[in-house]
């Protein structure tokens, strides 16, 4: 039968409340007394500021929908009103256009936080899971977005992508004109774009919340890698880590506003302040920046079907990483090998960010399909072998004890094939 | 493999990045270099000269409104370059734009300082018909749809010459060392003492592009004044903040062994 809640609230209404609902309790024991490991370095930042860029983003979009108007002939005036005519409208399209960029730059950090320390191994493949379907919805979000002000990016960049489902067989260009809702990009594309565009980060917010919970399940990982053995190795993630995001979030304020404030169209491409036009095609067509690695991997291939699969394939492959990766040992701080390949592997992925900007011309081209070749290799290859051939580092016996005791310490290998004990 | 081994890979991506990255500025280096004259409205500190926009108004008013519309700033934007309001009311008021009449027929009124500027041409077709099929584009945000901007348009203004021995031009079209491609369909629009200015300065071709694209500029970043002083104040604001709360974590955490 259910029952009431016994609650331990003082306060005579929070315990009212939190016997018939106990959300009071409930986030008492996941923020407040929620059991951290105390040696998390300033990586462990990026998740939090990555759940505050989502809030501010819906913030500013809701605001920015009441004065924006989807259709292809009012959308660019539309903007241009916001950035003129609405109190602190600049403010808010600024804060939204070079938000965009922050959620991915913290976003890329924090996935690379996890490809460091080995975040996406047991008991951590959900959660990592539910990660990638995180990007992949930003990535979906932001593109529709820059559709919005319609300007000549927004309307080229909408058909370069949208026109890559016509590589499919046989139904490709049944999709293609499916998406567009007619026989080119155009008003009824702008319109549901918009639609998604203010649907998709509340569907995110969602998933975030399912990645939160498996995240309070399995508790989290830790620079070393190694699990939390007593309460000895943890802190109350309050006021402990509510303080020491706080002091990142500051940081990550600061730089967001030096953009919006002193140099608000960086990220941008000049191109999208002139008005769509369909019938002329601008000289290069350029993705934003956080999807030129993608861009990058899709021109690479000679063949149109093989790079869009290759393209959605360097994304998906993310999600059986916990099964490539054989090596039972977490952080890379202890596998001499994994440690030299994650920097090749940043290496080639920052590669393919500066040939995705570039024409595929020449050296580009070729560096572009090495990179690429390197990106799958690391992957499917390296990283099942290395797990089998490396001889990892001693691990510490805890995070409280962080020395490696003399005479070796527990087998590496033993130490974390055993599932988590829960402290 | 071991120790070697990464390093080695790594400058597999790193040394031909490197050396494409150093080549990219040796293929800009082709196209004439844009000149940087220096702008009161560089730097986080940077605002526009008044009175430079305002002959760079007055620039725009007898020369680029001919055939370039502004069609996203209203009258009452001029505010910012130092207009008063009874300066603003006259000059709407010495344009008349088309309303529809009590009759229900259309009509002319004068402008108010809520108008938008009033363009040259009623659509495309008919500045195209006029213009030998060549469209001025829209200058609202012109500074901002250029990659270089400001200097940019500067280079374009004053980036006419004769075109190189053997460069076979088109119809109608001028040489432009900044213009892509260097052919350009505006006919060159400034010349020395083009215009008067009331206030002495002596109108060379240099200056009047100088004043003209302060006055874009500003036209196109009605809000830049506002948005770098708040940015200054943000700026201060969260780097004490910064630092208090880097001191409470301090203090937080001093208890942790
Ligand atoms: C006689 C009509 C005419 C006048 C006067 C004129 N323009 Fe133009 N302008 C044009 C045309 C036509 C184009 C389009 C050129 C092309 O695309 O080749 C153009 C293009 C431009 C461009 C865009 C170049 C580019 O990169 O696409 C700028 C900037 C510009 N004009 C600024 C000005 C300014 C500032 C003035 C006033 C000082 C001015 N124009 C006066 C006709 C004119
Ligand atoms: C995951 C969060 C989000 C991301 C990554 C994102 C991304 C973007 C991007 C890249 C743009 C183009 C900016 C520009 O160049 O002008 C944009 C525009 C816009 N977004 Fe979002 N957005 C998010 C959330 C939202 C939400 C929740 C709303 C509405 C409730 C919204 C409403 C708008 C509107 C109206 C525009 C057009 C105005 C403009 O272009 O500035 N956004 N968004």
């Amino acid at each position: 039968m259910a029952g009431l809640h016994k609650s331990e609230f003082k306060n005579p209404v929070v315990n009212w409340i939190d016997t018939r609902m106990p959300v009071f309790t409930m986030m008492n024991k996941e923020y407040a007394v929620f059991p951290t490991p105390k040696n998390f370095n300033y990586f462990w930042n990026f998740g939090a500021l990555a759940t505050v860029t989502l809030m501010v983003m819906i913030a500013t979009g809701i605001f920015l929908a009441m004065n924006y108007t989807p259709d292809s002939t009012m959308a660019f005036d539309s903007v241009e009103r916001i950035m003129r005519d609405v109190n602190y409208g600049w403010l808010l399209r600024y804060a939204h256009a070079n938000g965009a960029s922050m959620f991915f730059i913290v976003v890329y950090i924090h996935i690379f936080r996890g490809l460091y320390y080995g975040s996406y191994k047991t008991p951590r493949e959900l959660l990592w899971m539910i990660g990638v379907v995180i990007l992949l919805l930003m990535m979906a979000t932001a593109f529709m977005g820059y559709v919005l002000p319609w300007g000549q990016m927004s309307f080229w960049g909408a058909t370069v992508i949208t026109n890559l489902f016509s590589a499919f067989p046989l139904v490709g260009n049944a999709i293609v004109t499916w998406l567009w809702g007619g026989f080119a990009v155009g008003d009824p594309t702008l319109h549901r774009f918009f639609s998604l565009h203010y649907l998709l980060p509340f569907v995110l917010v969602g998933v975030v919340f399912f990645h939160v919970i498996a995240l309070h399940i399995t508790g989290s990982n830790n620079p070393l890698g190694i699990d939390v053995k007593s309460p000895q190795d943890t802190l109350p993630f309050h006021p402990y880590y509510t303080i020491k995001d706080s002091v990142g979030l500051c940081v990550f304020f600061m730089v967001w506003a030096l953009f919006v404030f002193f140099a608000p169209n960086f990220f941008g491409d000049p191109d999208n302040y002139i008005p769509a036009n369909p019938l002329q095609t601008p000289s290069e067509i350029v993705p934003e920046w956080y999807f030129l690695p993608y861009y990058a991997i899709l021109r690479s291939v000679p063949n149109k079907l093989g790079g869009v699969c290759m393209m959605f394939g360097s994304i998906l492959v993310l999600f059986v990483l916990p099964w490539l990766d054989t090596s039972p040992v977490r952080s890379a701080k202890f596998r001499p090998i994994y440690r030299g390949l994650f920097w090749v592997h940043v290496l080639a992925c920052i590669a393919l960010g500066f040939v995705g900007a570039h024409r595929p011309e020449g050296l580009w081209v070729v560096l572009g399909r090495v990179a690429t070749t390197y990106y799958f290799l690391h992957f499917l290859v390296l990283l099942p072998i290395i797990g089998k051939l490396e001889r990892p580092l001693p691990l510490p016996e805890s995070i409280s004890r962080p020395v490696v005791p003399r005479g070796g310490g527990p087998l590496p290998g033993g130490a974390t094939a055993k599932p988590m004990e829960k402290p | 493999m071991r120790a070697a081994a990464a390093p080695l890979a790594a400058a597999l991506f790193a040394a031909p990045l490197a050396v494409l990255l150093a080549a990219a500025p040796a293929r800009a280096q082709e196209q004439e270099k844009l000149p940087h004259p220096g702008w009161s409205f560089d730097g986080p500190f940077g605002t526009f000269d008044r009175a430079a926009a305002q002959r760079g108004f007055q620039v725009y008013l007898e020369v680029c409104a001919n055939c370039h519309s502004l069609k996203e700033a209203y009258y009452r934007n001029l505010d910012g370059i130092g207009l008063s309001e009874a300066q603003i009311k006259a000059i709407a008021a010495s344009v008349s734009v088309p309303t529809i009449g009590d009759d229900g027929q259309p009509a002319e009124r004068p402008a108010l300082p809520s108008d938008h500027f009033r363009s040259p041409y009623p659509n495309e077709k008919a500045a195209r018909a006029a213009l030998n099929g060549a469209l001025p584009p829209d200058l609202s945000v012109i500074v901002k749809a250029r990659e270089g901007g400001p200097d940019y348009v500067y280079g374009v203004l004053t980036g006419y010459a004769d075109p190189p021995a053997g460069m076979k031009m088109g119809d109608g079209m001028n040489y432009n060392k900044a213009f892509p491609g260097h052919q350009i369909a505006m006919p060159q629009p400034l010349h020395d003492d083009q215009v008067t200015y009331a206030d002495g300065t002596k109108a060379t071709i240099d200056q009047e592009a100088h004043d003209v694209v302060t006055f874009l500029t500003y036209i196109a970043n009605p809000e830049m004044e506002t948005r770098k002083r708040t940015g200054v104040k943000i700026m201060i604001f969260l780097a004490l903040l910064t630092g208090v709360t880097y001191a409470v974590k301090r203090k937080v955490w001093s208890d942790v062994h």
